[in-house]
C-alpha cells in the first residue's frame, strides 16, 4: 500500500512538471502538433502499459523465486 | 520479494525516464528532431551493458580467487543480461541510424567495433555451453570473460575515437553536451543510466537465483539417492 502511494505520488510529480510546458515557435519541425492534439499521450500510455506489464512479470517471478528459496532454505 | 527497496527505486526511476523522456523539453536540432530522445533509451542501453559486463568480469575474478561456484553463477547471469542489453543497443541504434544517418548499418567504426565485441561475447556463451564439467566450465569461462572485457573496452571506446565516426564525441565530432546547454537532458539521462543498470541487475539476480535453486534441488536429489542406496545395502 505504501509502495503504491509512493508510485502515485511520483507520477503526479512528473505530470505536474509536464503541464508547465509551452509550445515554442521555431523553424525546426517538432511534434508540437501531436502534443496539442494530446495524442502523444497515447504513445506514452502504451509504453507505460508495456513497462508496467514487464515490471509486474518481474515482480511475480521474483516473489515465486523467494517462495521456492524459502522452501529449500536458501538464504 | 527479497530486499525490495532498490527494485521500487528501479520502477520509479524508469517511470520518470519514460514520462520525462517522451514529454520533456529538448533542444531543437535539424535532422535529429525528436529522435534526440533516443539518448535516454539507446545510449543508456550501452551504459547498462558496459556496467553489467564490468560486474560480470569482477565476479569472474572473484570466482578465480574463491572457487565459489555461486560467483560463477553471478558472473554468467550478469554477462547474459549484459549481452541482451548489447543486442538491444545494436537494434535500437540501427533503427535510429536509418532515420538520421541514412542507413541501417552505415560503416561506422563504432558500429563495427560493437559488432565485433558482441561476437566476442557470443563466443563466451558458446564456450560456457560446451563444457559438461561444472568446475572446468566455470574456470575457463572466467578467464575468457576477463579477456573479453578488456578487448571489448578499447574496441568501443578507444578505436572509434582514433578515426572518423558518426557518433557524437568521436573522431572530432562534438558530443551531446554541446547541444544540451541548459542541462535539461542530463536531468533525464543520468537517472536513465541508473534506472536501466538497476533493471539489468534485477533481471540478473532473478537469473542466478534460479540457478542456485536448480543446483540445490539437484544436490537434494543426489543426496536422497545416496541415502536410499545406503538403506538398501545396509
Amino acid at each position: 500500500m505504501k509502495r503504491l502511494f509512493f508510485l502515485i505520488l511520483s507520477f503526479t510529480f512528473i505530470s505536474l512538471n509536464l503541464l508547465a510546458q509551452q509550445a515554442v515557435d521555431s523553424e525546426v519541425a517538432m511534434a508540437d502538433q501531436m502534443r496539442e492534439d494530446g495524442k502523444i499521450w497515447v504513445v506514452v500510455g502504451v509504453i507505460a502499459l508495456i513497462f508496467a506489464g514487464i515490471i509486474t512479470y518481474l515482480v511475480r517471478l521474483d516473489s515465486k523465486l523467494t517462495k521456492v528459496e524459502k522452501e529449500l532454505n536458501i538464504k | 520479494m527479497k530486499k525490495a527497496w532498490w527494485k521500487v527505486l528501479t520502477v520509479v526511476i524508469l517511470a520518470y525516464v519514460i514520462f520525462q523522456g517522451l514529454l520533456g523539453t529538448i533542444p531543437r536540432q535539424p535532422i535529429l528532431n525528436e529522435t534526440i530522445r533516443n539518448l535516454y533509451f539507446h545510449v543508456t542501453m550501452w551504459f547498462a551493458m558496459i556496467t553489467l559486463l564490468l560486474v560480470s568480469m569482477i565476479f569472474a575474478v572473484r570466482y578465480l580467487r574463491s572457487d565459489n561456484v555461486i560467483d560463477d553463477d553471478k558472473s554468467a547471469a550478469f554477462a547474459k543480461v549484459g549481452i541482451m542489453f548489447g543486442i538491444l543497443g545494436c537494434l535500437t541504434g540501427s533503427l535510429w541510424a536509418n532515420y538520421t544517418w541514412g542507413g541501417f548499418w552505415p560503416n561506422d567504426p563504432k558500429l563495427n567495433s560493437a559488432a565485433v565485441g558482441m561476437l566476442i561475447y557470443f563466443a563466451y556463451l558458446l564456450l560456457r555451453s560446451s563444457f559438461e564439467d561444472e568446475q572446468r566450465r566455470a574456470r575457463i569461462s572466467a578467464v575468457y570473460n576477463i579477456f573479453a572485457f578488456f578487448i571489448f573496452m578499447p574496441l568501443i571506446f578507444v578505436l572509434p575515437r582514433l578515426t572518423d565516426s558518426l557518433h557524437p564525441g568521436n573522431g572530432g565530432n562534438p558530443g551531446f553536451s554541446s547541444i544540451d546547454l541548459d542541462g535539461r537532458m542530463r536531468m533525464v539521462f543520468y537517472p536513465a543510466v541508473i534506472g536501466w543498470i538497476l533493471l539489468g541487475t534485477w533481471i540478473s539476480s532473478i537469473s542466478y537465483r534460479l540457478k542456485v535453486i536448480q543446483r540445490t534441488q539437484e544436490e537434494r536429489v543426489a543426496e536422497s539417492a545416496v541415502g536410499h542406496r545406503a538403506e538398501v545395502n545396509g
